[in-house]
């Protein structure tokens, strides 16, 4: 019987991961193509809202999500690193379209094959671009992913410099 | 439209061992030797009759094998009369001479040359890669350099503590 069973834990968990899903604030950032598509799901049609992931920040400072929109150049990893390691924690990764999952089909000396080979990623989103319903629904699948969280794994605050998920 | 060759025969007037070659109408095409370039497009840009004051395009082509290897091409424009001009001139490892000076435009242009094939331009006033990181090894446009580059198979790595 650790201390993850304990059932206080795991209602003080389900709360702070309730709020945690519900207000995932995406650093405003695009890279290619598919930040378009990002932004229409962030319009009227889409509504991006629904999900409570509408206020695209301005700042990496004030972001828990980040969608990587488009392709990574080599050139625009060290850019990309820095915002990632400026957001604060708790912080979650979109890898939205092909050439941000896997450099689709820029198998080239200029691209980064996988923004995973730089920073972690939660959801891969398929799709060249994909459709603003597929980010959508990879915003759900992250919520479900920080719904089974723990502060355990990802604690409540996080002391500046200390090293998190 | 006029296919534009009375350029060319002004052009020929004003400079020696100009060489017309057959082009579509309206694109006239000049190639000139690499030592006389910079005079050429002088008289291109501020000759009277000639009047070029656009510089739309400048790339070059990678001849792997020939010598002089790289095509260096110039496209031209007259804002005033509308005219169009192409001027072609050959080049190898020793690079040429900057037009940064004629026309300001050249200035980002030749640093792409410089970065993608590696051709050295005389005079330049601030000759850096600029597609390119500037730690890059290579130059991608030229016909040797293999599509996926140095290291393809290895993972990216970022170092933000020596950027």
């Amino acid at each position: 019987m650790g201390i993850e069973n304990n059932a206080l834990i795991s209602g003080v968990d389900w709360l702070i991961n309730w709020g945690r899903k519900n207000s995932l604030f995406p650093v405003t950032f695009g890279l290619a193509c598919c930040a378009l598509e990002m932004m229409v799901a962030s319009c009227a049609e889409y509504d991006i809202a629904r999900f409570g992931a509408e206020v695209f920040r301005p700042s990496p400072r004030q972001s828990d999500l980040m969608i990587v929109a488009g392709t990574l150049t080599k050139k625009m990893a060290p850019v990309v690193r820095r915002i990632y390691e400026q957001m604060p924690n708790p912080k979650w990764v979109i890898a939205y379209g092909a050439c941000a999952s896997s450099g689709g089909i820029f198998r080239s000396y200029s691209v980064v094959q996988g923004v995973d080979q730089i920073i972690p990623v939660d959801v891969y989103i398929p799709g060249c671009p994909p459709r603003p319903e597929a980010l959508l629904k990879g915003i759900m699948e992250l919520q479900k992913k920080i719904q089974k969280e723990t502060i355990k794994d990802r604690p409540l605050i996080t002391l500046p410099g200390k090293k998190s998920a | 439209m006029s296919d534009n060759g009375e350029y060319l025969k002004i052009l020929s007037g004003k400079e020696a061992g100009i060489k017309i070659v057959p082009a579509p109408p309206g694109e006239p095409c000049a190639v000139v030797g690499r030592d006389s370039i910079r005079q050429v497009l002088d008289h291109c840009r501020y000759d009277r009759d000639l009047g070029f004051n656009m510089l739309v395009d400048m790339f070059a082509v990678d001849y792997m094998g020939e010598e002089p290897r790289y095509e260096i091409v110039y496209i031209l424009r007259s804002t005033k009369t509308n005219a169009r001009i192409a001027v072609k001139t050959r080049t190898g490892e020793e690079g040429i001479e900057t037009i940064s000076d004629i026309w300001p435009a050249a200035n980002f242009l030749e640093r792409e040359i410089y970065d993608m094939f590696g051709v050295p331009f005389a005079n330049h006033p601030d000759l850096r890669r600029i597609y390119n990181p500037d730690d890059f090894e290579g130059h991608p446009l030229r016909k040797e350099f293999p599509l996926e580059g140095k290291d393809f198979d290895k993972p990216f790595v970022v170092d933000l503590e020596n950027e």
